[in-house]
This record gives structure tokens, C-alpha cells and sequence, in this order.
């Protein structure tokens, strides 16, 4: 199946990528070639196989030292003690250093155009 | 003063016998790397204030006789996808230029406590995409073997600045072997540990399940100390791992005999004829130093690109997602009719360079509805199947050894305009990042033109203290 412009326009509008003509044109090219090349996986057989959630799950019992209390928590690796840490309150960045690398900020918020007409 | 000759045990040396204060060490390098930064363009900022306050604290400590930690007084470059508290960290690209973080990643926190003295910012690919450094926003790196080649990427400033001794360490992060083949390429060591072993707090998110912060060094003695300075649980990022951290340096005894090592038979296929020499022969050496070397076989090695530019992908386009011009420095110019959306697509199509819009395109097509299952269900099910490979080999070897890359640094330019030929580059390297395997190169000769070519050494999850014996057995068997 061949990726057409009109596809290349339809991603970019999910991705909110502003692209020019040239960069669709170019981009559809690219695309098209890369996919080509991703279409061998369909030579694999993946019946019956589990897709990957964490690749210390995956490494046969190399981490075996479950303590009690155990979250098995497939992200951070299976068996693991739980990698969640303690609700506790504690200091946090701040706002006014949160937000000083925005662009446009103005009382302790980002400011951006406006979404909602009064 | 070039840092060529100096290594973390000279440093200390010369600390401790008072030849030179950390102070005068890091002027002296600074001095030196910003004389000679123009030659590659490997250093995108300098951080000298910051080096100085983290060189004079080693120097007091000495002083007042307390330890001055494992990496007191070493000069070490940080790639700029990570993040230093308000020393500006570009990731490579326009979005960035002006952002100063608010925040240390663990692994730069963990190098200052041990003393180490951060010189500044390396240069890379933007967002960590590409193998040459050549999608950096603010130009290229120069491999300084050859200037008019690459550096290999995407930590091709941090593979510089060590090749080229502006550092003597530093920090890269490898996401399909963005650490092993730019070291390869630059002739020196590069290691990407267990996927979890280092924190990733603070290493710009490229492909979450994938990415690795990793040491670059001149020997296998100094990438092993850096990595153990930085390695180990941090309450921080989740998926760092609970495994204690071994004391890899104080394994280095040069004993390798009787070790198990694996070729994977389809890496060695498709090499360029210098290049399969080069590791032929890094393998005798190993057989000599008394390794057990037999063939093994990682059967769904020829899926690994197609499966990696998938998850890859699929995973950046929701991390670059939150450039959008709200929080980071940069918006594009609005007009007065321009909306949220528009300043959203705006910022995003002038900020971000061909290679990320391309990787951000291919990730939100795999991931949009109707192809999900088919591409990105897909691929997570044959990274089991690649995963599988490694767990089956290791069953019957203790580490493998391959080539890092299929040929030496290429020439500046002259793979840009396929992006399909430079992802298939990555073939040897991308495999271990599937399988979060530990792995390394280690350099092993030269091309008749003097083009450095790297050994990889593989190993078992967690087992970084074999691979790097057999790293350090081969380079001192080399040595002589």
C-alpha cells in the first residue's frame, strides 16, 4: 500500500506538525521508504507471542530478590521491590521557577491564546 | 593542556602529590577544550562557573583531608540532552536554545558528588535522532581522526571531546547505539548499560523503553568507574533498577580464561572487509588470553531496524509532543488571528529539524488508529521474539562480541539524504537496546586510512562486571 500525501497531511495534522508543500512531498517519500522496509516483520510469526511490556521481565529471572510487599510491576521490571515511592509531601520546584522558561507567562500562569470567549 | 594523557588514577595522583590543584586542572582544560572546540564543534556550552565551585570543592576537601571522591577533580563532558540546573541544555535544537533547566539529572548529580568537574555541554543529533551528528541544529561535529568525517551519532560531541582530550570523560545516552558507535567511530570506549541501571531522571525523554545514559572514556578502567559512580536505584525514575551495583573497577584483574564467547553468526554476514578483520582478529586475542569461542546464533536479528523504528518512533512522537510552545522557550510568531492549535503546529513545524519531524510523523502514523495493531502491537511482539534470541545465546556463552558498526566514520554528508541506508547502519547496536542488554565498545585497530573501528561486547542483563573484564583483558592484550 502506497502512503499518499493526503496521508503524510492527515499525520501531521495528529502530530500538530506545521508542514510546508516541499516537506509534505519530501516527507510522503521518506515515509513511504521506511514503511516499505517495516513491512518485513509480516514475514515473522508473532502467534502466540507476548508483546514486550519491560525487558527485565523479559531476562529470565535475573532479578529474583522479591521482597515481600512486592508490587509486581511489569514497567519496572517484574519482581522488583515496588519502585513507587512513599506518599509523603515534600518540596516541590515552585511556580515561579516551574514556569520561567515559558515563553509568555504572567501571573504565576503560562499564558497562551485565548480558547474560551467570555 | 590537552587531557590526552591524563586518566581519573593520574588526576587523583597528581592531586594527591600536590603537582596541580582541581582548580588549576579545570582552568587549564577549559582554556584548552575552548581553544580547541572550533576543530570539531564538539562543545556546545562551557559551564566553567560551574566547573571551578566543583573543582575548588575537591580542593578543599583534600585540604581538610576528607575523600575527595572516586572522580575527584576529573574533567567530564555532559551530553546536552541531559540536563544541568541552570547551565542551558539545547538538546541540539532551535526549541531549546535558550532553555536553563531547573533541575540536575541524577546521573550529573552523582558525577559532582564524586568530585567529577563538568566542563560543559556536548553536542549531539537533535533529540538524540541520528548517527552522525549531522542533525544537530547548531552544525555538525568534526571527528578529529578526520575532520572530514563524522563522529558517528548521536553523542558525537561526547565521543569528540574525549577522542579529541578536551575531557576525559564523559556522559553520552544510547537509544539504538548512541553511545557505542559514535565511540567506535572516535576510537574510543562507550558503554550503554542494563536498560534501568542509570537513571534516566533527567535524560530528555527520546524512547522511554529504550533509553540509556552511558559513560565515554579513553580506557575500560575509566568508563567502568564512571559507570559505577552513576549507576544504581534512584527513587526518581521507576524503571531504575533495584540490583546492587558491583564494583566493576576492583574486577578488572585481567583474567578471562575459560569464559564463554559467542559470534553471532548474522553479525558477521554483512561487514565491510577491514572492518571483519579488525574484530577476526580482536577475537584471536581473546582465544589467546584463554576465551572459549564458539558461534551462536540471534536469529531475528534482520527485524531489529524495522522493530526499533516502530517503538522508537511511536515513543518520541508522544515525548516530543510537549513542545508545543507553551512551556520551553520557544513559540513561533502568531498573528492576531492565530489560534491555540495554529501556535501549537507553528512552534513545532519552525522548531523542530527534518530528522525529528520525521521520526515524530512515523511514531504518530504506527500509533494512529487502524494501524496500531499492526505495526506497533507488532513490533513489541518480535522485541520478545529479539529478547528470546539474547536469553537462548546466553544460555551457552557468558558475553558475545561483534562489530559495533558495519564500517568505519563515513564522510560528512554523504549518507543525509537516505534516511533509510543511515537507520540500517545501526543493525549491530540497535538489537542490545531492544533486548536492554548491557554493551559496549571497546576500540580494536585502525582502517588502512586510520579510521578507528570498535569491538562490542555484550553480556547478560546486569552483568556488566564480565563484560567489562573481557573489555579491559582485550585492551591490555592489545596494548602491548
Amino acid at each position: 500500500m502506497k502512503l499518499t500525501e493526503q496521508d503524510v497531511r492527515r499525520v501531521a495534522e495528529l502530530a500538530n506538525l506545521e508542514l510546508s508543500g516541499d516537506e509534505i512531498a519530501r516527507m510522503t517519500q521518506d515515509l513511504d521508504g521506511i514503511l516499505k522496509h517495516i513491512d518485513k516483520l509480516n514475514e515473522v510469526d508473532t502467534t502466540a507471542v507476548e508483546p514486550m511490556v519491560s525487558t527485565l521481565s523479559a531476562a529470565s529471572g535475573v532479578i529474583s530478590h522479591a521482597a515481600s510487599g512486592v508490587i509486581s510491576d511489569a514497567a519496572s521490571g517484574g519482581g522488583q521491590p515496588s519502585s513507587l515511592r512513599d506518599d509523603v509531601e515534600r518540596p516541590c520546584l515552585g511556580t515561579a521557577t516551574a514556569i520561567a522558561n515559558a515563553p509568555l507567562a504572567g501571573n504565576g500562569y503560562f499564558k497562551v491564546p485565548k480558547v474560551i470567549e467570555r | 593542556m590537552s587531557l590526552k594523557e591524563h586518566s581519573i588514577a593520574s588526576i587523583r595522583a597528581g592531586l594527591l602529590a600536590k603537582k596541580f590543584t582541581a582548580a588549576e586542572l579545570a582552568i587549564e582544560a577549559l582554556e584548552h577544550a575552548q581553544k580547541e572546540n572550533p576543530k570539531t564543534n564538539a562543545y556546545l556550552t562551557f559551564s566553567s562557573e560551574r566547573a571551578l565551585e566543583a573543582a575548588r570543592e575537591v580542593d578543599r576537601k583534600i585540604a581538610a583531608g576528607e575523600y575527595p571522591g572516586a572522580l575527584a577533580g576529573v574533567p567530564i563532558a555532559i551530553k546536552d540532552v541531559i540536563v544541568t540546573r541552570g547551565v542551558r541544555t539545547t538538546c541540539a535544537s532551535r526549541l531549546l536554545e535558550h532553555y536553563i533547566p531547573p533541575y540536575d539529572a541524577t546521573a550529573v548529580e552523582r558525577v559532582e558528588r564524586a568530585g567529577g568537574v563538568i566542563l560543559g555541554k556536548t553536542n549531539c543529533d537533535e533529540f538524540a535522532m541520528g548517527s552522525s551528528n549531522e542533525n544537530s541544529a547548531f552544525g555538525p561535529v568534526r571527528n578529529p581522526v578526520a575532520p572530514d568525517r563524522v563522529p558517528g551519532g548521536s553523542s558525537g560531541g561526547s565521543a569528540a571531546a574525549v577522542a579529541q582530550g578536551t575531557a576525559v570523560l564523559a556522559l553520552g545516552s544510547d537509544t539504538g547505539g548512541s553511545v557505542r558507535q559514535p565511540a567506535s567511530f572516535c576510537g574510543v570506549t562507550g558503554v550503554t548499560p542494563t536498560y534501568g541501571r542509570v537513571s534516566r531522571y533527567g535524560l530528555t525523554a527520546f524512547a522511554s523503553s529504550l533509553d540509556h545514559v552511558g559513560p565515554l572514556a579513553r580506557s575500560v578502567r575509566d568508563a567502568a568507574t564512571l559507570l559505577q559512580v552513576i549507576a544504581g536505584r534512584d527513587e526518581m525514575d521507576a524503571t531504575s533498577a533495584f540490583a546492587p551495583v558491583e564494583d566493576y573497577a576492583a574486577a578488572l584483574d585481567g583474567n578471562v580464561r575459560g569464559l564463554k564467547i559467542g559470534l553471532p553468526r548474522e553479525y558477521f554476514d554483512q561487514l565491510s572487509s577491514e572492518t571483519g578483520e579488525l574484530i577476526y582478529g580482536a577475537v584471536k586475542v581473546l582465544e589467546s588470553l584463554g576465551c572459549e569461542v564458539r558461534e551462536v546464533t540471534l536469529p531475528h536479528t534482520s527485524y531489529a531496524i524495522a522493530t526499533y523504528y516502530i517503538i522508537a518512533t511511536a515513543e518520541a512522537s508522544s515525548n516530543l509532543a510537549r513542545y508545543d510552545g507553551v512551556r520551553y522557550t520557544r513559540r513561533a510568531d502568531l498573528g492576531p488571528g492565530d489560534t491555540l492549535a495554529d501556535m501549537y503546529r507553528k512552534t513545532r513545524g519552525e522548531g523542530f529539524g527534518a530528522e525529528c519531524k520525521r521520526r515524530i510523523m512515523l511514531g504518530t502514523y504506527v500509533l494512529s488508529a487502524g494501524y496500531y495493531d499492526a505495526y506497533y502491537i507488532k513490533a513489541q511482539k518480535v522485541r520478545t521474539l529479539i529478547a528470546r534470541d539474547f536469553a537462548q545465546a546466553f544460555a551457552e556463552v557468558d558475553v558475545m562480541v561483534a562489530p559495533v558498526s558495519p564500517f568505519p566514520a563515513f564522510k560528512l554528508g554523504e549518507k543525509v539524504d537516505d534516511p533509510v541506508a543511515m537507520y540500517l547502519s545501526d543493525i549491530f547496536t540497535i538489537t542490545g537496546d531492544l533486548a536492554g542488554i548491557p554493551c559496549m565498545s571497546v576500540p580494536c585497530g585502525e582502517t588502512a586510512d586510520g579510521l578507528p573501528v570498535g569491538l562490542q561486547i555484550l553480556a547478560r542483563h546486569f552483568d556488566e562486571t564480565t563484560m567489562f573484564r573481557v573489555a579491559d583483558a582485550y585492551e591490555n592484550a592489545s596494548n602491548v
